[in-house]
């Protein structure tokens, strides 16, 4: 917190000015800071007598050579593994071998040792799993408990979860066991000689990017979301090895009771599609949709259209983007025949990647698109199909 | 039953810009609003008490002026509401938030059911509420969409997993974090308004907890440092590309792969 050196303060009242929360006031004839105080310590700078200082609280020193290794935490539904966590492996062996230390994993739930082995072939040295008929479905409470029970015995300097919505109902909680730092929603992650890990997120919407450290707690907690780091390599010669867990009845007892689960139908909406193929009215015909479906589909994407598709009875109206339609902000949106009015384009212009395939070149969609296609449709968009089509490598988990 | 909803005041803008001389946020003449998230767990504790009797506490943590959202929330029918206000509080992560709630939650003493909107709109973590839970060692649901019965002793909900709904049934105490829809928030009411002019908030200090230990509170409880913020890396560079149809094939595949959309 701070402090002021009430002796060598002169009340000329520069903080007061300066302090951008209002966390500065003169109380009974002295400065004093108040509850609003972000420490953002802005008034320290300003301060002509540096009257005030930053009193800071020492903890104890955490030894971090006790601490080694990275854990990634399997996410999985029955068994089947979320993509997401090849994702975090694949960060966990680039910063491990930074450091020279090892990755593990740690897979809980209820029949699932024989799916562990999978994850040897992305390179994890050792896989801890927890298989209990009290994992079979998840509960926070109890799904802590073998975590925490995990990093007790191998203390691993970071742990990696996704930013799922299970990994961030779980995080907190076994974080808070360590009384150690948990970064949500990284989107880069770098580690130091130290083995400090780097974080950086976005915060207040994406408009700010923060770098975080946890310098003097382990394990460092961070969640990552999908589809953010690149996907774990095949080991060709899998060297890890698995090992069996198990847990005291006591630590099996959860205050969820869970009655049921059911999958959600699918019912996808263009506003929570991470790829787009979008079409308008440079499409001749109604039967050339099947074009851009056939493309949306190679991408794991949806189609949507501007309003003129709409009107022409094409399309439903949940598939338009535009301010009488939806708005949109995918990972990567393709327009197809779009020129760009402002109705449309206000909907759609804080995607992550614009692909513009149009074949005027003074189009206005040129000027928001990160990438201009200056070609026809009809020509570009059956290429594009056919080089995915052709390219497209062997997914690593048919192993 | 003892309902208690916690709330956050947050700038009522996201579009906040990095001072780049001192790498601080610039809030100044940024308007202060409650997270928007947070009206849904107000509703919701609101729909329970209905149902079941009781009351229903607003707890928040922030500087004096987050006196304004407690008031916003006694025009919306909260019965009490308290400020954790400290400038030892200050510089909290998410570590310190929580555990600074959980002491506030004891020293306001009965509960029944925590409720928490599923994040907020300046920090994003959606990580304090489940925090909170571990320290006061009891069970939590995170993504309610939907509460299917409520009764003296327990509480059934809906959770929102990505590809799947999961229903269960927890005992009190517990902790719920709801999601946007789970209800329609009520709009704050000028009658109430009028009830609640004098209504006391009641303030806690430190000094008020159990744990008056002040390396756990604020920047010294937090584990995590902020070493920097910076604007994100604009996404305004463009390329126009002109060429045989093939070759622009080729350079939007290219584009798929780097972006991700694609694996090599």
């Amino acid at each position: 917190m701070l402090g002021v050196n009430r002796k060598i303060c002169d009340l000329c009242e520069e903080c007061i000015k300066a302090c951008p929360f209002k966390a500065i006031e003169v109380k009974d004839g002295y400065v004093e800071i108040n509850a609003a105080c972000k420490l953002c310590k802005i008034c320290i700078k300003r301060c002509p007598k540096n009257a005030i200082v930053f009193i800071d609280g020492k903890r104890p020193e955490v030894n971090k050579d006790e601490w080694k290794g990275i854990m990634v935490y399997v996410e999985h539904v029955d068994g089947k593994i979320h993509p997401v966590t090849f994702e975090l492996i694949g960060k966990a062996v680039e910063l491990a071998s930074k450091i020279n230390q090892p990755v593990y994993s740690i897979f809980i739930g209820c029949e699932i040792k024989d799916k562990a082995n999978e994850l040897l072939y992305y390179g994890v040295d050792k896989v801890f799993v927890y298989d209990d008929e009290q994992f079979k479905y998840f509960r926070a409470d109890v799904y802590a408990n073998a975590f925490e029970d995990c990093i007790k015995k191998i203390k691993p300097s970071i742990v990696l979860v996704g930013a799922t919505s299970m990994g961030r109902s779980l995080a907190p909680r076994v974080s808070v066991r360590f009384r150690t730092g948990l970064t949500a929603d990284c989107t880069v992650l770098d580690i130091r000689e130290n083995t400090d890990l780097v974080q950086i997120r976005p915060a207040f919407g994406g408009n700010i990017m923060a770098q975080i450290v946890t310098p003097n707690s382990r394990p460092q907690f961070a969640t990552v979301r999908y589809k953010v780091m690149d996907r774990a390599k095949c080991a060709e010669n899998p060297k890890g090895t698995v090992e069996l867990c198990t847990m005291p009845p006591n630590k099996l007892s959860s205050g969820i009771n869970v009655i049921k689960v059911v999958p959600k139908e699918q019912q996808p909406s263009i506003s929570d599609a991470e790829v787009i193929v979008a079409g308008g009215r440079g499409l001749k015909d109604k039967k050339d949709l099947d074009m851009l479906e056939e493309l949306a589909q190679l991408l794991g994407g949806q189609t949507a259209v501007s309003r003129p598709l709409v009107e022409a009875g094409w399309m439903p109206y949940t598939k338009q983007i535009g301010l009488s339609g939806r708005t949109v902000r995918p990972k990567l949106i393709i327009t197809c025949g779009i020129s760009g009015a402002v109705q449309f384009t206000a909907c759609m212009n804080t995607s992550d990647c614009i692909i513009a395939i149009n074949k005027d070149k003074n189009a206005p969609i040129f000027k928001i698109a990160h990438y201009g296609i200056v070609g026809d449709l009809y020509e570009v968009i059956p290429a594009l199909i056919e080089q995915i089509k052709n390219k497209e490598g062997v997914a690593c988990n048919a192993i | 039953m003892n309902i208690i909803v916690c709330i956050k005041q947050v700038p009522g803008t996201t579009k906040v810009e990095v001072d780049e001389k001192t790498g601080v946020l610039k809030r100044e003449n940024v308007e202060s609003k409650m997270n928007p998230y947070d009206l849904y767990a107000i509703e919701t504790a609101l729909w329970v008490k209905e149902k079941t009797g009781g009351k229903v506490i607003a707890i928040t943590m922030g500087p004096p002026q987050a006196q304004a959202i407690l008031k916003e929330a006694y025009m919306m029918g909260v019965d009490e509401g308290y400020l954790l206000s400290d400038r030892r509080f200050a510089g909290a992560d998410v570590l310190a938030t929580s555990y600074t709630l959980s002491q506030g939650m004891k020293t306001i003493g009965n509960f029944d059911l925590i409720i928490c909107g599923k994040q907020t709109t300046d920090g994003d973590t959606s990580q304090v509420g489940p925090s909170l839970a571990e320290y006061l060692e009891i069970p939590h649901v995170a993504w309610v969409k939907k509460i299917d019965q409520i009764t003296e002793k327990s509480i059934i909900v809906e959770q929102d997993l990505a590809d799947s709904t999961e229903t269960a049934e927890l005992g009190f105490p517990c902790l719920i974090t709801v999601e946007k829809d789970i209800m329609q928030p009520r709009l704050p009411s000028y009658k109430k308004k009028l009830e609640t002019a004098d209504r006391e908030i009641k303030v806690l200090t430190l000094d008020d907890f159990a744990d008056r230990d002040n390396s756990n509170y604020g920047l010294n409880g937090s584990p995590t440092k902020v070493e920097r913020i910076f604007p994100p890396e604009s996404n305004t560079s463009q390329e126009m590309f002109e060429g045989p149809p093939q070759e622009l094939a080729v350079k939007i595949y290219d584009v798929l792969k780097q972006i991700k959309v694609i694996r090599q």
